[in-house]
């Protein structure tokens, strides 16, 4: 194993994160982020499936065939999925009213598929964990940020709490409607990717320009 | 492959672990053993949390119909709160109450709406809904001397992106609205969301559904029909067909197809 377990827990968050670099994940993170609180509460699910699926598929990775590899994971994950809808049902009612839809829908989150195949299949049970942890915390920094930007200027808000008074409760603050909608994440989502790869330039993409310029000649 | 590989399996259990994976037996083991194990954690969870679910979903229903009649504050007690409430099962057709024939405090008018037995297609459904529940619950809050203070009634219709459901308060004359709540919707947030803003229900209170000869006037639109101001909500700003959605829906379950004959009876002292 060349990597360190702190490796495997930080690397996700900014070097390899799964939405900026690997850019997987999007679709949900542009349906649950136009509230904080909700993206929080994804942001723990996800991690919560993406560190026990890994887990426990590498566990079996062995003993997995490879025939039926894909069906054996999407088993796991989708329980898994099914349990935290389950308890957040029980024990986050409100959320859970909002979210239920899209808790649902991690199932088919890349991110769960992309580590569970790229890393829990060749890696021991512990690594895994850890891997996808930080692939989930990875994810939900980014859903994070999206979402303070699209909470506070979109409702004037954080987390529910007022801290811009909007014109429909009789403030000053007139919100921005786009801000709401789902193409917004998708804008400010290129935009953080755009930031990221001018701190990192290692993170941009060269590898397609040059096959091309190979075959140009 | 694998690196549990020993040269010399000895039991049953080693030399399975051992054994190729790809083997048509170990796939079909693994398939049927993966499948039990998770289906069983599953079932577990699901029924073990079924009953704090469904107390969840009760206390929700019981905190709308506390708010929409004006009787909520964060951190009374709901279940007390919520038994001076009087619950009712309604036949929409007559007015009449049908308490004998189903207990109000299971039945579920929401399922009731998909039953062929108990529910109706419509031919004439400005409101969205399909199908039309012959039955519904509605509850009756009584002031200290017994007298009624107000009527509680179950809406649902369609919107821009989902159903709204909600509840619709009136006055014990059953003309004059209290309130309208809905606790339940999809709608964009910031745009027809705001059908949860607290100033535009506000706005609900006081309006009047009926007209002095009897027409139902109520109207949610962006300019004030000729009725007057005593009927006429102000439209969600830059949620126009959330707004065309809530005004159908409050004409439908006001109009002769919903409340009417129950509102009839009411007016008339009956209830």
């Amino acid at each position: 194993m060349s990597q360190t377990k702190k490796d495997l827990l930080v690397d996700p968050l900014v070097d390899n994160n799964p939405i900026t670099l690997q850019v997987l994940g999007i679709c949900s993170a542009l349906a649950v982020t136009s509230s904080l609180q909700v993206a929080f509460v994804m942001a723990l699910a996800v991690m919560f499936v993406t560190a026990f699926s890994s887990f426990f598929i590498s566990c079996l990775r062995n003993q997995i065939p490879s025939s039926i590899r894909i069906i054996v994971q999407m088993v796991i994950i989708a329980s898994l999925v099914i349990l935290v809808d389950q308890i957040l049902k029980a024990y986050a009612f409100e959320i859970s009213k909002t979210l239920s839809v899209f808790v649902g829908l991690i199932i088919t989150n890349c991110i769960v598929m992309g580590r569970a195949e790229a890393f829990a299949m060749k890696n021991p049970p512990v690594a895994s964990f850890i891997d996808g942890l930080g692939n989930g915390m990875g994810y939900g920094l980014i859903l994070m940020l999206v979402s303070i930007i699209r909470e506070l200027f979109g409702s004037g808000s954080l987390f529910g709490v007022t801290i811009l008074e909007t014109v429909n409760n009789g403030g000053w603050y007139v919100p921005n409607g786009l801000l709401l909608l789902p193409p917004s994440a998708f804008f400010i989502i290129g935009l953080i990717i755009w930031a990221f790869r001018t701190w990192k330039p290692n993170q941009v993409e060269e590898r397609e320009y040059k096959i091309q310029q190979v075959e140009a000649h | 492959m694998s690196d549990t590989q020993s040269p010399e399996p000895k039991g049953v259990i080693a030399r399975f672990l051992a054994a190729s994976p790809d083997s048509v037996g170990k796939t079909i083991f693994i398939a049927v053993a993966v499948c039990l194990v998770a289906s069983m954690i599953v079932s577990a969870a699901a029924v073990s949390l079924r009953p704090v679910q469904e107390a969840n979903k009760l206390k929700d229903k019981q905190i709308n119909v506390l708010q929409v009649a004006g009787v909520y504050e964060p951190g009374i007690d709901v279940a007390q709160a919520f038994a001076a409430f009087e619950p009712h099962v309604l036949e929409l057709a007559t007015g009449e109450f049908v308490d004998d024939r189903f207990d109000p405090a299971t039945f579920d008018d929401i399922a009731a709406a998909s039953d062929p037995e108990l529910s109706e297609p419509l031919e004439n459904d400005p409101a969205g809904i399909g199908r039309k529940a012959k039955y519904r619950v509605i509850y009756l809050l009584r002031d200290e001397n017994g007298a009624l203070d107000k009527v509680i009634l179950p809406i649902h219709g369609y919107g821009l992106w989902s159903t709204l459901y909600g509840f619709i308060a009136l006055e014990e004359n059953g003309n004059d609205i209290y309130g309208l709540q809905f606790y339940q919707h999809g709608e964009t947030p910031g745009l027809g969301a705001e059908v949860d803003n607290p100033r535009w229900k506000a706005l609900w209170n006081g309006k009047k559904l009926r007209d002095e000869s009897g027409n139902l006037q109520i109207t949610v639109a962006k300019s004030m029909p000729a009725a007057g101001p005593d009927f006429y909500i102000d439209a969600l700003a830059g949620a126009t067909l959330t707004t065309v959605g809530v005004d159908n829906l409050v004409k439908f379950w006001m109009g002769d197809a919903g409340y009417a004959p129950f509102l009839a009876k009411l007016q008339a002292g009956e209830i």
